[in-house]
């Protein structure tokens, strides 16, 4: 019954975003040429990488690719859902305007994190799909239920470690009225993201598994699709997930017994 | 004398925004560690010995990577996403009534922040230093000055461009979106990610005909020490802002006549 009237909100939802962002359909144009030409640019920098080498921290260029199409995936829903949605917490809460969306009898973390949705991002989305599709003919992968299955969870699980992260700093803005700059720390952080783990020191290694999961996002579902993963990692990257997904609802449970309006 | 330069209008209008931008010190420090990117790029071509094939030895990389950081810190405009705003919130309006150019407010809010940005700057470099303390150079005062100057030259070249885009507002309600797609080329062929010396060769061959090596490559590689065409790099500069500047000047002509503030 709960679920059911989440789902009709949700179709609401996506109705009022699609037809306003609609109105601007040059814009949506732009936007996927943007992506087009900034996956180009990822590439072009992987091949200056690759010029005289034949592997990066282990990873030949065939492999390294996989992990960009992983990327432009990820990125692709953090443009259609999470961006929009999160940057418009820090407006909610600068105007004073949380208040309403804690007087509806919904969920609040529901309300603010699907609110709104950008479709150009959705493009972005299939632009890294069909990158993968080529991956995985170029590499010669064969594609097994169980495969399929396992990729699927990782990236799942990659996608609850994400929206966890973005979640989590933007709640910290009620505290902080004015970080939404924080956002962008996070953006430059999930940058590497576009690259194999190994190829980075050990020092950032640590970092990028330890404090910000990044590790997990990409690199992680890749090594399951070269079929390298071992099933202990996939394990923690579930578990890591769910800690992440379960501790951002509870910051955000304490957070809102912050929240004190806007002028007050 | 003295009395009469500080009652300036330039000065007056750097006081106030220096004022406003002290204001905002935690998002202007976030928006300095956002910047962090070439020190990751640094970090995988480093630890993956990339630079032996371009002949660029470890430290001069180092140094090379530090100046572009430091470059961009400098270089960062933002002008085409407060005049949208200002645009559609219909601020603009006023300000075209006082007898001067709303884009002076905007530049001098620009010179403000890398103003109160420099200390941050500072410690992140400081903290770069403790952990790579072969690579410490003090360039001579020439070098300084020049280099100074250059950075300078490629913050205006970024400013006149986003101003053009910026005018494009008095046409098309985003404009923005037109600057994240010419943000792409700039990411990844300005040098921020990777030095333009190491690029293929099918693309130096048109590269340093377009504004984006000046951005960044070229200043950083003078403030680094490493090779470069001083006079070559400097007038190259100085030809695209004299080529940006009436550009601007006839779009913003024709963009003001054709204004007319919201709800005419």
């Amino acid at each position: 019954m709960k679920t059911r009237k989440y789902l009709k909100v949700y179709r609401k939802f996506l109705h009022t975003s699609l037809a306003s962002e609609l109105e601007y359909k040059t814009n949506i144009l732009i936007d996927l040429i943007t992506a087009i030409l900034s996956l180009i640019g990822s590439i072009f920098l992987l091949s200056i990488f690759f010029q005289n080498n034949n592997s990066i921290g282990g990873w030949e260029f065939e492999q390294a690719l996989i992990i960009q199409s992983i990327y432009t995936i990820l990125n692709g829903i953090t443009n259609t859902w999470f961006n929009p949605n999160l940057t418009e917490i820090v407006k909610h809460i600068r105007e004073g305007t949380l208040d309403f969306v804690l007087l509806k009898p919904i969920d609040s973390q529901f309300f603010i994190s699907l609110k709104k949705l950008t479709p150009s991002g959705i493009l972005e989305i299939m632009l890294g799909f069909f990158l993968l599709l080529y991956c995985i003919k170029i590499n010669q992968i064969n594609l097994t239920l169980s495969f399929l299955i396992l990729c699927l969870i990782t990236i799942i699980c990659s996608i609850c470690i994400l929206y966890s992260l973005w979640f989590f700093i933007s709640t910290t803005t009620i505290w902080f009225v004015k970080t939404w700059n924080a956002t962008e720390v996070l953006r430059s952080f999930l940058y590497i993201g576009r690259f194999p783990l190994n190829s980075f020191s050990f020092t950032l290694r640590i970092f990028f598994s330890v404090f910000v999961p990044i590790a997990f996002i990409t690199t992680i579902p890749s090594e399951v699709f070269l079929g390298l993963s071992e099933i202990w990692k996939i394990l923690l990257e579930v578990i890591v997930a769910m800690v992440f997904l379960f501790t951002s609802r509870r910051f955000w449970l304490f957070a809102l017994r912050f929240y004190s309006s806007a002028s007050s | 004398m003295i009395s009469k330069l500080i009652n300036n209008k330039i000065f007056t209008l750097l006081k106030v925004q220096y004022s406003n931008m002290l204001e905002y010190r935690v998002e202007i420090a976030l928006w300095a560690i956002s910047g962090i990117i070439p020190f990751f790029m640094l970090n995988i071509w480093t630890n993956n010995n990339l630079n032996e094939s371009i002949n660029i030895s470890n430290i001069m990389l180092s140094r090379y990577f530090l100046c572009a950081f430091f470059v961009r810190q400098f270089s960062v405009v933002w002008v085409v996403f407060s005049f949208e705003e200002d645009t559609l919130m219909g601020k603009v309006s006023p300000y075209l009534i006082q007898p001067l150019n709303p884009f002076f407010r905007y530049f001098a809010q620009h010179l403000a922040e890398q103003i109160t940005r420099l200390p941050f700057a500072l410690i992140i470099i400081f903290f770069f230093f403790i952990f790579n303390r072969e690579s410490i150079w003090i360039p001579s005062l020439g070098i300084l000055l020049l280099s100074t100057i250059s950075t300078f030259f490629s913050f205006l070249i970024q400013f006149l461009i986003q101003s053009i885009i910026a005018c494009l507002c008095f046409w098309t309600e985003k404009a923005s979106s037109i600057e994240r797609l010419l943000f792409i080329p700039t990411l990844f062929l300005s040098g921020l990610l990777a030095p333009v010396v190491s690029f293929p060769e099918y693309v130096k061959s048109w590269i340093y005909f377009t504004p984006f090596p000046y951005l960044i490559d070229f200043p950083a590689n003078l403030l680094s020490g490493n090779a470069t065409n001083i006079s070559g790099g400097l007038s190259m500069q100085i030809l695209w802002i004299l080529l940006l500047f009436p550009l601007f000047r006839k779009i913003w002509s024709s963009g003001t006549k054709k204004y007319t503030a919201m709800g005419s």
